[in-house]
């Protein structure tokens, strides 16, 4: 039986040495599901008969010599992908019992890669959240402090891989939703460029900002991750048919004569002091590989909250417009013409998150409010991405903390959707300009991971890769592991 | 008072692509309720809206056809709503920046006269489905098949003054499309369909009077009747003294008359914004020269060249050049044919007869264009007569076969030999002393009358223009 929470690379090295096979792989990871995962709450589905059956069929290849280098390792899928058999729930009453007729790209390609999915992880419903706690099958625990959230939407992911329970985890990151959960999980969570990955199969919430990441234990992990997902897809217009480079072979590259721009507010009074430093001692250690460090400034930064929840309600009040109980999903018993069954079939699946949503979405779309709100914001946004494009005319990459404060109690900033919304304050500036970013572990407070963000220019994947991976090979922050020690 | 009225058009017209604007779905007409809904037209979570390259084309060759702007960058937009028959709960369409914009087209009026009437726009959207109530027990069905097809909205100026000069905009909108190759035009099948917005105001006054939508319009005829009894009930009612109040109605094609429908049906805020999941439609100079290089003959020019080429009269010209295909016939018989009017004649009437009472479309004419030049060239050669030529048509095309074939067996050829109508003149002069007296004193009419007696004798195989030779010899001596 292999130690808890192992790299895909160390056990994609086990499995191509025979010293073990995907199917004890992925009956441990299904052992330890069974094990935790009543306290954590991070799977909504479980498949265990369909991740055996994948895994014999990866011992197979194996041993046919037709395996990649994944193949054989488990894995799960935020229950925001779409799964052909297998429920895709979104985290809501509404897709409570929806079971998608296709694979999403990303499930499709990591299929085709060997990997096991062992099931599907709880979410913010339609991922509207950062903490995980408006998901319809109840919240995510932190596996740090079972009574702090693990983050959100991207949650359950993030647990799983903390635990251990799975060495990597899909997400989507609309504003931050796979680097913030990463942060208070104390895990890696990558987010590529805007167009990067297929948004295809991804259950859309907010269009012109969702993208597929990883949540994994390593750099490293990430870039074999994203060699895979990455790259066109004719089923998304948004998706970018540049090339896809060897993730891999940049990792090691030297920092020698780099540029790290540090944006002065993302230092202000609201960033937690005990993170701040954690983040300072961080960039020491790039200073200390040859990387030198810069002032940058993002000006528009304060507007970026503001800005996001402007665009992305407004998106997700169009994108979610199709549960109307028609189709499929949720559809009300308590329907006596199609105007209540629209309107009891919507009340009864959404919950209040994602019904704020939908209404400031409408609001600010509407005659007369359009203007001031809606294109306002795509001002603003535009804005905010030149800042961002204007510091990487000067700095290789940009540094700073993920999230203002570690991990936070359940039930904390629930019914404070305005300071749950500025949790994201370093994250949402970078789904609105579209770039890759990337949290780290990179210390500790009070018990709690603290998270490093890396962000680069777009499609600058390798070297927002080569930061993270240079980091990890100085420090072991990522190895941490809850409840003390290393894993 | 006088009054005057304002008409503008939006024609719904369905592209001929063979798939959806953004989907893989087939397009095609009448297949069982939803077997044409892929899962983007059924709008499943996480499916994504690719653009069907052809329709931008097709868009493009109809801009450059009405001398419009085809615009380098068109964005796709979401309108916001919900009813059963429209999946997403919001149909792509075209909003702020179409792909086509200010263009014109040129009416021939009645009075014979020249009108061209400005067209803003030309946008491509999608369809919606469509909602089922026959058969279903008392509720109600949807059937998707036609979600998702992909539309190009024409929006007229409202430049257009009476329910005949509208019919006629349609009329040269829809014989546009169809030579463009871009639609079939099929208006019982919905391919082709239009709303109207009316209004009317004292002759004279500048200001526009308050406008009402008729929505879906689906033939010329509907669209002239409905469009005249609006304009009657405003005038109605502002010389009532009342006020017209703006709102969508439908026309009732079976009592002929046009009503409000329910007001919640159009309180709608659309809440339109750009769609983030379709990139901007971005076309350069050099689709656009492609687009013109491809581009077929269009009808006036057509005309133009008819009138040029074979020195037609402007009424054969207007059917001749109604659709492409009739064109296209007309130049094969005009081909082979040395006399083009008489060619003109023939398509235009008894081959045009023959299709409509047959109900056939030109391209399914069971007389080819090869076959009718050669009985034309039979007229012209003067092996029959153009009554004969009649016959022998039918027979063409009731039994198939080529005009040769048919003179041969059934032995109508031309009595042109002189010899054998001498006789039969004389024949004619023996039994009929008093016309020919007649016709001696100076009764010249009195000739046709002889003519027709030796034509009666021959059974019409006689040449009248040889007969009238040898009677004027025999008479005039």
């Amino acid at each position: 039986m292999p130690e808890q929470r192992q790299t895909i690379a160390a056990l994609s090295h086990l499995l191509g040495a025979g010293e073990v096979s995907s199917r004890e792989l992925v009956q441990a990871s299904l052992d330890r599901i069974e094990e935790q995962d009543k306290e954590l709450n991070a799977f909504i589905t479980v498949t265990a008969e369909q991740a055996l059956a994948a895994a014999d069929a990866a011992d197979l290849a194996r041993a046919n010599g037709t395996a990649g280098p994944l193949a054989g390792v488990p894995m799960a899928h935020k229950d925001i992908f779409c799964t052909a058999g297998v429920k895709t729930t979104c985290g809501s009453r509404m897709l409570e019992n929806f079971v998608s007729p296709y694979d999403a790209t990303v499930v499709e390609r990591l299929a085709d890669a060997g990997m096991v999915s062992v099931g599907k992880t709880n979410m913010d419903e339609f991922a509207m959240g950062s903490s995980s706690e408006t998901s319809y099958f109840g919240a995510v625990k932190n596996p740090w402090d079972t009574a702090r959230s693990p983050g959100g939407s991207s949650g359950g992911s993030a647990a799983a891989v903390a635990a251990g329970l799975v060495p990597m985890a899909t997400g989507t990151d609309t504003g931050g939703s796979v680097r913030q959960p990463a942060a208070l999980s104390g895990v890696t969570g990558f987010k590529p460029t805007y167009g990067r990955v297929s948004r295809y199969g991804i259950v859309a919430f907010a269009s012109s900002l969702d993208q597929a990441g990883i949540l994994a234990l390593s750099a490293e992990d990430a870039a074999l991750v994203t060699q895979v997902i990455a790259g066109f897809d004719e089923r998304d217009s948004t998706c970018s048919p540049a090339e896809v480079p060897d993730y891999a072979a940049e990792l090691d590259a030297p920092l020698k004569g780099k540029t790290i721009g540090i944006p002065k507010e993302y230092f202000d009074a609201g960033l937690d002091s005990a993170c701040g430093d954690a983040v300072h001692a961080a960039l020491e250690v790039f200073k200390q590989q040859g990387a030198k460090l810069r002032d940058v400034s993002l000006p528009n930064l304060s507007l970026a909250v503001p800005t996001y929840y402007v665009v992305c309600p407004a998106e997700a009040s169009s994108n979610l417009s199709r549960y109307d109980g028609m189709r499929f999903g949720h559809r009300s018993e308590d329907a006596g013409d199609i105007e209540s069954l629209f309107k009891n079939s919507r009340t009864e699946g959404f919950g209040d998150e994602v019904k704020r949503r939908i209404m400031t979405g409408t609001y600010v779309l509407s005659a007369g409010y359009y203007d001031a709100y809606y294109l306002q914001a795509q001002k603003v946004r535009q804005l905010i991405s030149d800042d961002m494009q204007r510091c990487f005319d000067e700095v290789d990459i940009i540094a700073g903390p993920t999230t203002p404060t570690p991990a936070f109690k359940i039930g904390e900033k629930i019914d404070d959707p305005v300071q749950m919304y500025l949790n994201d304050i370093y994250t949402v500036s970078v789904n609105l300009a579209g770039l890759p970013g990337i949290s780290i572990p990179c210390g500790s407070v009070n018990g709690l991971p603290a998270g490093l963000q890396l962000i680069g220019p777009h499609f600058a994947e390798a070297r927002v890769l080569n930061f993270a991976h240079r980091y990890q090979m100085e420090t072991d922050w990522h190895k941490q592991v809850a409840g003390g020690g290393q894993g | 008072m006088e009054w005057e009225t304002v008409i503008g058009l939006e024609i719904h017209c369905q592209l001929a692509t063979k798939s959806k604007l953004f989907g893989g779905a087939s397009t095609a007409y009448g297949a069982e309720p939803n077997t044409q809904a892929c899962l983007v037209t059924l709008a499943y979570p996480g499916v994504l809206p690719v653009l069907n390259g052809e329709v931008v084309t097709m868009a493009a060759r109809f801009g450059l056809a009405i001398d419009a702007t085809v615009a380098p960058r068109s964005i796709f937009a979401r309108k916001n709503y919900f009813y059963p028959d429209l999946p997403k709960g919001y149909q792509i369409s075209q909003f702020e920046l179409p792909i086509v914009h200010d263009g014109h087209i040129t009416l021939m009026l009645d009075d014979g006269s020249e009108k061209c009437v400005g067209i803003t726009r030309a946008h491509l959207e999608e369809d919606a489905g469509k909602s089922l109530h026959e058969n279903m027990e008392g509720k109600t069905g949807i059937d998707l098949n036609r979600a998702g097809t992909p539309l190009l909205e024409i929006v007229s100026e409202p430049e257009l003054s009476s329910a005949r000069e509208a019919v006629n905009y349609m009329r040269r909108i829809h014989q546009l499309v169809r030579y463009l190759g871009i639609s079939d035009g099929n208006m019982q099948e919905g391919s082709f369909r239009c709303d109207a917005n009316i209004s009317v105001r004292p002759k004279g006054q500048q200001e526009l009077g308050t406008r009402t939508e008729l929505k879906n319009l689906n033939s010329f005829r509907f669209v002239e009747k409905a469009i005249d009894f609006e304009i009657e009930r405003q005038v109605e009612v502002l010389e009532d003294g009342g006020e017209v109040v703006q709102e969508t109605r439908l026309y009732d094609a079976e009592r002929d008359e046009t009503r409000a429908m329910r007001g919640k049906e159009e309180a709608n805020d659309y809440r339109y914004f750009p769609d983030p999941d379709l990139l901007p439609v971005e076309l350069d100079e050099g689709f656009i020269t492609g687009v013109r290089e491809a581009m077929p003959e269009l009808p006036r020019a057509k005309a133009e060249r008819f009138t040029a080429d074979y020195g037609l009269k402007q009424a054969d010209i207007d059917l001749l050049t109604a659709s492409r295909d009739t064109a296209d016939y007309f130049e094969a018989v005009a081909a082979s044919v040395e006399d083009k009017r008489l060619a003109a004649n023939w398509v235009a009437g008894e081959l045009g007869a023959a299709l409509n009472r047959d109900g056939l479309d030109i391209t399914a004419s069971k007389v080819s264009a090869a076959s009718l030049a050669g009985l034309l060239n039979r007229i012209h050669d003067n092996t029959i007569s153009g009554k004969i030529a009649k016959e022998v048509f039918a027979a063409m095309w009731d039994e198939g076969g080529e005009a040769d074939a048919i003179i041969e067996s059934r032995g109508l050829e031309q009595i042109t030999d002189s010899g054998e109508l001498e006789a039969t003149v004389d024949q004619v002069i023996a039994d009929n002393p008093e016309q020919v007296e007649q016709y001696r004193a100076g009764k010249e009419k009195v000739l046709g009358f002889l003519v027709g007696q030796v034509m009666k004798a021959t059974q019409g195989k006689a040449n009248p223009a040889k007969v009238n030779e040898i009677l004027r010899a025999k008479l005039g001596s």
